[in-house]
């Protein structure tokens, strides 16, 4: 199973993530994680979902998702291509003896304490899927109370496609 | 169109008038009443079916037939979630259609209100587009969105959901621009490398079948096909949707391929060394088992939806496009080839496997549909509807141009015949319009009786009553011991006395002896008419490849098995 990053552009109305959302359940594709926010243009929303799936999948997920109407435009992004972040707040029992710990973990990885309880701290940590996943492993000796993630955002990186136009 | 204030029922209205719609089918309910209010005395024709699904299905039928968007019209709830099976039917064979519904009142929205359901939720996935308009000045924009959408690019349905406040409120009607869609741009020219690839590829194909589906009926490309198949001397086997886009009977035509398709085709496609596929998807009907189908073969695959391309059947040479237009692009550069030995090997394949079938006992359905096809000389307007007779009609009736075969392809909906044929007529009054029964799928839709009989519409509707579920009853048969659960329908209703009871009249027929004489008669009578033929009760669909089979894994009895 290979994952795929894809980037839309949709015209911003209510009904239009049920159509991108709808598509996934019927045709039987998978979604790792959906982000949706406004752009620069307030009539443009983009949406960026990962998806899993053989080649012929990801390239069918492509083809199905450029013909729903209110998709304006579709940009399949490389992990190694793209920036990408995603958000995530964890909150985690830590007694008071394991504070320590925890502020280590915060400090090594650039996360931020944002709520501390008698029982229980909140982090925040913004980073890549490598990044995300290497904090949850340096946390893995705490018992998880919550956790919300946002999903992963991307966009190109000009940087390298300035460099090589064909490549995104 | 002028300006001025106008409601929003009023809107919808002369949107319609403005799309050149003449006709509409629906059944009225207390969230469409301001806009059935503005179609009293509107110069547009509303047919008033007995059934929401009969509505939908008559527009599906009337655009088939005409090459027209259909139109339907349904109150909020029951009325529209009774479109739904009308909306997929029309979805999964590309046939382009409006369906308007009432909503409950933008405010009511969300409070489960009387006849509320959530319509344009439901629709979703069995439709092209759809809308929820909660804003009286979107509402000319999307109509003219919707007929935009429905009959470009791939065709489709498209549903329109318009709560009842909207349709009261007043507005000054605007001159609407052109449709402007981003990201809606159906490709329409096949890019010129490809159509030079296709040459070639022709040029040197020694065994090459077209497989043409209802792409090329959409596209209105059957004049450059034919043009095409003659200067070409390519067989061509055409799909169930794509029935009449090549005419049947013809010697380079080789009828319906896959799971009941003629074995001549099979064979052609299994051993073909190029397969055109022109507006066709490598359904599973045809394409049981696309590791085995056309094995030696270079596959060319002409579609407008670029989705098709690769989705379940590998391709070597893949087009998107327009069919018409790269017909008339390749037309121009295609040289004239004989292909003698290839023709020859065909016409060996059409002796070694004909399609035929027993003529001894009961009255025999294939026997009626040849019979009709052979009087009709394949002129006339037929519809099915589905299961053992939709393939008879498919194999035996000889459909000689497109618009002339309706029949519920990728959905399979049993009841679509009745009311398909129906909208059929209203929209081509002037050609002769017969609707292809089983007695199981005639009761799915038999309250449109109502509807030929109260505007005289001249239906002619064969019955093909064998007392069965047939084509589950073979399944069963084949595959389940003849364990028939369920299939066996016990009590059926005398449908003469059905008919008399809607003051239609009906002719029974249980002796081959009088299947053309019957025929003969009921074509020559106005109005709506109805035969019950009597047929054979478990004769079976033969050819016959079994799900997942490739195209020469045939089965069935007394067949020679390869």
């Amino acid at each position: 199973m290979m994952k795929k990053i894809i980037s839309i552009l949709v015209r911003n109305h209510p009904g239009v993530l049920s159509h991108v959302a709808g598509l996934f359940t019927r045709r039987g594709y998978n979604i790792e994680s959906i982000a949706a926010g406004e752009t620069e243009n307030p009539d443009v929303t983009r949406i960026t979902i990962v998806v899993a799936g053989d080649e012929t999948i990801l390239e069918q997920v492509t083809k199905q998702l450029r013909k729903l109407i209110d998709v304006i435009k579709v940009q399949d992004l490389s992990y190694s291509k793209s920036i990408t972040r995603e958000l995530v707040l964890l909150t985690i029992f830590s007694p008071a003896e394991r504070r320590a710990e925890v502020i280590n973990v915060v400090n090594t990885f650039d996360a931020t304490m944002v709520d501390i309880a008698d029982k229980t701290v909140t982090l925040e940590f913004v980073g890549n899927a490598r990044k995300v996943s290497t904090i949850m492993k340096a946390l893995e000796g705490f018992k998880v109370k919550e956790i919300a993630r946002t999903g992963l955002v991307a966009l190109p990186l000009e940087s390298q496609a300035e460099r090589n136009p064909n490549m995104i | 169109m002028t300006t001025g204030k106008k409601t929003g029922s009023q809107l919808v209205v002369q949107g319609l008038i403005d799309e050149g719609v003449e006709t509409i089918f629906g059944f009225p309910g207390g969230a469409v009443i301001p806009i059935y209010d503005v179609l009293y005395d509107a110069p547009v024709r509303h047919i008033l079916t007995r059934h929401e699904q009969g509505a939908a299905h008559a527009a599906d039928g009337y655009a088939r037939a005409t090459g027209r968007t259909g139109v339907c019209l349904a109150t909020s709830g029951p009325g529209a979630t009774n479109l739904v099976t009308g909306l997929s039917n029309a979805y999964m064979d590309s046939v382009p259609m409006v369906a308007l519904t009432g909503q409950v009142a933008v405010p009511m929205i969300g409070n489960d209100s009387f006849q509320e359901a959530d319509i344009y939720g439901i629709t979703i996935p069995i439709t092209k587009h759809n809308y929820l308009v909660k804003d009286i000045n979107q509402l000319q924009r999307v109509i003219k969105e919707a007929f935009h959408i429905a009959k470009t690019g791939r065709p489709g349905p498209v549903l329109i959901d318009i709560p009842k406040d909207i349709q009261t409120f007043e507005v000054k009607a605007r001159k609407i621009g052109e449709v402007r869609l981003p990201g809606y741009t159906p490709s329409t020219k096949g890019h010129p490398r490809q159509i030079e690839a296709i040459v070639r590829a022709i040029r040197n194909a020694r065994r090459p079948v077209i497989y043409a589906g209802g792409g090329v009926i959409a596209s209105g490309a059957s004049a450059e096909l034919k043009k095409f198949v003659r200067k070409s001397n390519i067989p061509i086997t055409t799909t169930l949707m794509g029935k009449g886009a090549y005419p049947d009977g013809d010697p380079l035509s080789l009828g319906m391929p896959g799971m009941h398709g003629t074995k001549y085709s099979n064979y052609a496609i299994h051993e073909a060394d190029l397969i055109m596929a022109m507006g066709v998807r490598f359904d599973d009907r045809v394409a049981g088992n696309v590791q085995k189908f056309a094995p030696l073969a270079k596959i060319i695959h002409i579609d407008i939806d670029p989705a098709e391309i690769g989705k379940r059947m590998a391709v070597d040479i893949p087009i998107v496009g327009d069919l018409k237009s790269i017909l008339v692009m390749l037309n121009q550069k295609i040289e004239t080839q004989t292909r003698k030995r290839w023709l020859e090997r065909i016409d060996r394949l059409k002796e070694e496997y004909p399609l035929t079938y027993e003529k001894s006992g009961a009255v025999k359905p294939q026997f009626i549909i040849q019979t009709l096809s052979e009087m009709t000389k394949g002129q006339i307007i037929v519809s099915t509807d589905v299961g053992q007779h939709q393939m008879w009609a498919a194999l035996f009736y000889q459909t000689t141009e497109p618009r002339r075969f309706l029949s519920s392809g990728g959905a399979g909906t049993m009841g679509y015949g009745f009311p398909a044929a129906i909208g059929a007529q209203v929209g081509q009054p002037d050609i002769p319009v017969v609707a292809l029964c089983g007695d199981g799928s005639f009761q799915m839709c038999i309250q449109e009786l109502a509807t030929v009989r109260m505007y005289n519409i001249p239906v002619k509707i064969f019955i093909f009553n064998n007392g069965y579920l047939g084509m589950v009853r073979q399944w069963q048969e084949i595959f389940n011991d003849r364990r028939y659960s369920s299939t066996h329908l016990e009590f059926n209703p005398d449908f003469c006395k059905v008919a008399a009871g809607y003051e239609i009249p009906a002719f029974r027929v249980t002796q081959t002896a009088k299947v053309k004489p019957t025929i003969d008669k009921v074509l020559n009578m106005e109005g709506p008419v109805l035969v019950d033929f009597r047929v054979a009760p478990e004769e079976n669909v033969i050819p016959m490849i079994p799900p997942g089979g490739g195209q020469t894994e045939f089965i069935g009895e007394g067949e020679d098995e390869e």
